[in-house]
């Protein structure tokens, strides 16, 4: 006679074993599950959704090169704040069984992610956030960047300022981490070269009251001013710049997200700015000619570089899940594969450094007619120096 | 610091004041007359630059888009105090904040869905556009200047309108007594509709005015709301005197702070009020 107790032990190990098989035919035919940690409200909203769109077109153009992997998207909301990305990390970490989980677009986000995900069995892909430490002294096997480190745009900018002769410049933008290390690059650069910084100026984040920086600017007279600013910030200091009579008398020198995806609301004031970047919407090469037309055509508004970065994403994981053969079971194989990556994106060709950050070109463009126009490559294939990473 | 330069600073924290002003001048009369805390009071000045940016989109006018935002504004004033403000009068303030906190969030949701994310800006307007000389370097904005008259302007028909005519002695006398000024026959209903409708227009109004000078994005009321706050609670909860002072104070101290001592300036406004409140607790001018 069975007991009960031996009854329910073997109705338990019958409903495992079962659930075991389950899994181990699931490994091979399941869908790829790819965990997504964007901002889709709030300031950064769009960039998001761009960065988003970007790459499940690249996933869907490359369908027919996954082996017949389906990919699920498990996609949650960061809002752009920090103190939920370590509880939302390990949710899509533990829960979810996420294999990719890319995000975020915020540096502060990419701390708080890497603080949960570094080293674990899930591969973390960074679509924007520019953090140095995420390539740097927190750089890690299982982490990668397909965007750019703060140091990479403005850092070719200091050579390009002394070409052409300024000789002392102010610097100036948010006090936050982007802010900072994009204005170390571009002193570290210029400062080399001779060239001397009068004044480094941090404004409070997110304030954007610019007038009496700018009127103290004028005051001190510099050859030209470097800055970093971003989305409304960087209209609105845009328009001060132009209203207080600066610009077409001191030049100004910017990171080139002060021009990304604001030209049409800075308008006429943002004519003759010369900015540095890892893209531009104008570049002239096939790639990047079919992708924005194309993006135009699926999602009814123009791409941007947010855009290109979560399409190189999606490039990325595509590659690697091809060249393993659909199995990416293996993490040790899956991070080989994505490190061989060659990465055809539509700001040209990029491979990967060992700290696993882009080595990129970057370009400098300067505004004209409401466009970044390219003028050269300021710096070619460019590598992050990745100070502090072991890997 | 150089006496041009001082003077210079001296006109961006008027102007920056002024605006502030205008701003929290519709918050704190709606709180001293209807004792009601406006949370979404921010979100209006969000919506009033919305407004200009999408009516200047499609009219190409400043002038005409400015008229029709601030009759919007009203309406939208009037439509939420007969619907929904008009449930709190006898809740107590965390019911207010309650409501008030979720209407931003409707507002943050319809901005979303009626204009989408990307950061928006408006042209000045070309009979506004010149500058002033300043130094060799510096011009000053015309438009600047104008918005900063305009504010004062605004500033002084408030003072005639709640001093000298009907309608202002209504809203004194509904700030001191609400039951007598109905025992007296005077529908306060409607009163409280119309001063809700106008707190509503002077904020979306200040948006307007602010619209071709900064940058439209998504959030833009939430900050500002905090400043707001830091000069009503100065002024004193409810003085429109007071707010008026106020502003120009934490709009000169936020200017030299910027650039005197950077490294506490982010602080600077609020270590006023702390300092103001240990000397006067109910502000500068309370009711």
């Amino acid at each position: 006679m069975i007991k009960p107790n031996t009854l329910r032990t073997a109705v338990l190990a019958g409903l495992t074993s079962l659930a075991l098989g389950q899994t181990a035919v699931a490994n091979t035919q399941a869908p790829i599950k790819v965990g997504i940690m964007l901002p889709f409200s709030g300031v950064y909203g769009a960039l998001g959704d761009a960065t988003r769109n970007g790459m499940k077109m690249a996933l869907q153009e490359k369908a027919s090169e996954l082996h017949g992997r389906k990919i699920e998207y498990i996609e949650i909301d960061t809002e752009a704040r920090p103190e939920r990305a370590p509880e939302i990390s390990s949710s899509l970490l533990n829960n979810s069984k996420a294999d990719f989980i890319v995000g975020p677009v915020h540096s502060g986000v990419a701390m708080g992610m890497m603080k949960v995900l570094r080293g674990k069995d899930t591969v973390m892909i960074v679509p924007n956030a520019g953090a140095g430490p995420v390539t740097g002294p927190l750089c890690a096997p299982n982490v990668f960047r397909t965007s750019f480190s703060s140091w990479q745009p403005s850092y070719p900018m200091g050579k390009v300022a002394l070409d052409k002769g300024y000789k002392k410049v102010v610097t100036m933008s948010w006090n936050y981490g982007m802010g900072k290390e994009s204005l170390d690059a571009f002193e570290e650069s210029f400062t080399a070269g001779g060239g001397e910084i009068l004044k480094k100026i941090l404004v409070p984040f997110p304030k954007t009251e610019f007038q009496a920086y700018l009127s103290e600017i004028a005051s001190i007279e510099p050859d030209a001013v470097f800055v970093f600013f971003a989305g409304g910030g960087a209209v609105k200091f845009i328009k001060d710049y132009d209203a207080l009579g600066l610009s077409g008398k001191i030049p100004l020198l910017g990171s080139g997200f002060l021009t990304e995806g604001t030209l049409e609301a800075q308008g006429k004031a943002a004519e003759g700015v010369m900015t540095t970047l890892h893209y531009a919407d104008s570049l002239d090469n096939e790639i990047n000619n079919r992708f924005r037309a194309s993006y135009k055509e699926q999602f009814g508004k123009a791409s941007d570089i947010y855009a290109v970065q979560g399409y190189d994403t999606g490039l990325m994981i595509a590659s690697a899940i091809n060249r393993l053969g659909g199995d990416i079971e293996d993490q040790q194989a899956l991070i080989k594969a994505l490190e061989e990556t060659r990465v055809n994106s539509p700001r040209g060709e990029f491979t990967f450094s060992a700290a696993h950050n882009p080595v990129q070109n970057i370009y400098l463009r300067t505004v004209e007619n409401g466009e970044n126009k390219v003028i050269e490559v300021a710096a070619p294939a460019l590598a992050d120096p990745a100070r502090g990473c072991k890997l | 610091m150089t006496t041009s330069l001082f003077l210079v600073q001296l006109i961006n924290g008027l102007q920056y004041g002024l605006l502030l002003f205008l701003i929290a001048s519709g918050l704190t009369l709606v709180f001293g007359v209807m004792g009601i805390l406006n949370l979404a009071h921010g979100s209006m000045y969000m919506v009033g630059a919305y407004l200009v940016w999408y009516f200047f989109e499609h009219t190409g006018s400043f002038g005409l888009s400015a008229l029709i935002s601030a009759v919007i504004a009203l309406l939208v004033g009037v439509f939420m105090e007969r619907t929904l403000i008009r449930q709190l009068y006898r809740r107590n303030h965390l019911d207010q904040v309650l409501l008030t906190i979720g209407m931003i969030f409707v507002f943050n949701a319809l901005q979303s869905i009626l204009w989408g994310n990307d950061p928006l800006g408006v042209a000045v307007p070309p009979s506004l556009s010149g500058a002033i000389p300043m130094t060799d370097v510096l011009e000053y904005p015309i438009y600047r200047i104008f918005v900063a008259l305009l504010c004062v302007l605004i500033a002084g028909v408030m003072y005639f309108m709640i001093n000298k005519t009907r309608l202002g002695m209504l809203i004194r006398a509904g700030e001191s007594n609400r039951e007598m000024v109905e025992c007296l026959g005077i529908d306060i209903r409607k009163l409280y509709t119309i001063v809700f409708a106008i707190g509503v227009m002077l904020a979306a109004v200040a948006g307007v005015a602010a619209a071709p000078m900064s940058s439209i994005v998504p959030g833009m009321g939430e900050h500002i709301l905090i400043t707001c706050f830091v000069v009503v609670v100065i002024g004193g909860m409810g003085s429109i005197k007071g707010a008026f002072v106020a502003a120009l104070l934490v709009g000169l101290v936020d200017t030299f702070a910027s650039v005197m001592v950077p490294q506490l300036s982010s602080m600077m406004i609020y270590i006023l009020m702390a300092f103001i409140l240990l000397i006067k607790p109910q502000g500068l001018f309370s009711s």
